[in-house]
């Protein structure tokens, strides 16, 4: 009965909007934002990936809003979760599990570190870049129960690369222009060094995601507080 | 490419339904894996190449990541291998 009444809502629902974007014209108006975007981010900006242009630079206060939201999550979780120390007292895995670790690790480090570097450049950066990250860091906590992250590091790390988003960005009020400008040379287009200070806002994004992800792995890796 | 797309959504379509229906936890998050992994060939194919990264990062790999986790945590695992199911939880 509960089942059919919620089917009838489901039905209900999907009815009304089919009706409501039914009615609304599809298209209407035309979005201009990203052609005009399109047009002018490679000499504004100079970064040869233009998500990476509207993210960090016309849009850099939501990705610092983003990063705040998952500052709070990440610190909700360790508050729920406790502190995590000393480890699990797991079985260490199997042999496979351990040498596919050792294996896989640098490889991880280096995808991650290159999705965070390029991020200004090939489709990627530094939410995506530090979710490898994490996950390389977390690999060996599998492998080795007894093992342990370092909060303290990972804690520092993070604070480090939140305060630099921030200085970087505070750093363009001193110029007389808007938070999170660019700054610095933009360089040619398309090349390693170039964007200006668009690469370095990623590295802080992915070093601060990195640490904050690793660190809540950790701590739901290991066992129940027990004191 | 249509072909392609039809596929992948039959795909994400029936793992989400198996999502829904599996008893075994494990094999229900596992089956939500499959949901974010097709969704993010979706992105691929519809030229979204940052958000389907997202997409594969978070949603394929960390939050199951985090949900299997969690049901280790809870004690929540039940494997059918072995004898001892069970045992193995926190």
């Amino acid at each position: 009965m509960r089942s059919l009444a919620t089917l009838l809502f489901l039905g209900g629902l999907v009815f009304l909007l089919t009706i409501l974007t039914g009615a609304l014209p599809f298209g209407e108006p035309p979005m201009l934002v990203g052609d005009a975007i399109q047009k002018a981010a490679a000499d504004e900006v100079g970064a040869a990936n233009f998500v990476t242009a509207v993210v960090l630079a016309y849009r850099g206060l939501d990705t610092l809003g983003e990063l705040s939201i998952l500052f709070a999550a990440a610190t909700a979780g360790g508050l729920v979760l406790g502190s995590a120390q000393g480890g699990s007292n797991r079985r260490p895995a199997g042999f496979i599990m351990r040498a596919g670790t050792d294996l896989l690790f640098p490889l991880l480090l280096v995808v991650g570190l290159y999705i965070v570097m390029h991020g200004h450049l090939t489709p990627g950066g530094g939410f995506q870049g530090g979710v490898v990250l994490a996950a390389a860091f977390f690999l060996p906590l599998l492998a080795r129960p007894s093992e342990t992250l370092s909060h303290a590091w990972l804690s520092l790390v993070e604070g480090l690369a939140g305060t630099a988003f921030i200085a970087i960005g505070a750093l363009a009020l001193l110029d007389d222009k808007a938070f999170l400008t660019p700054l610095l040379n933009k360089g040619v287009l398309g090349e390693l060094v170039s964007g200006g200070s668009l690469p370095l806002l990623y590295l802080a994004v992915g070093l601060k995601v990195g640490a904050e992800l690793a660190s809540l792995l950790s701590r739901l890796a290991s066992d129940e507080a027990t004191s | 490419m249509i072909w392609i797309a039809l596929t992948v959504v039959a795909l994400t379509l029936g793992a989400a339904l198996l999502v829904l229906l599996l008893d075994n936890l494990l094999a229900a998050v596992a089956a939500a894996s499959v949901v974010s992994l097709g969704v993010s060939v979706m992105f691929v194919i519809l030229q979204a190449p940052d958000v389907a990264m997202t997409e594969a990062a978070v949603g394929a790999g960390l939050s199951s990541l985090i949900l299997a986790l969690a049901l280790r945590r809870l004690g929540l695992i039940r494997l059918a291998v072995g004898g001892d199911a069970g045992n193995d939880d926190a």
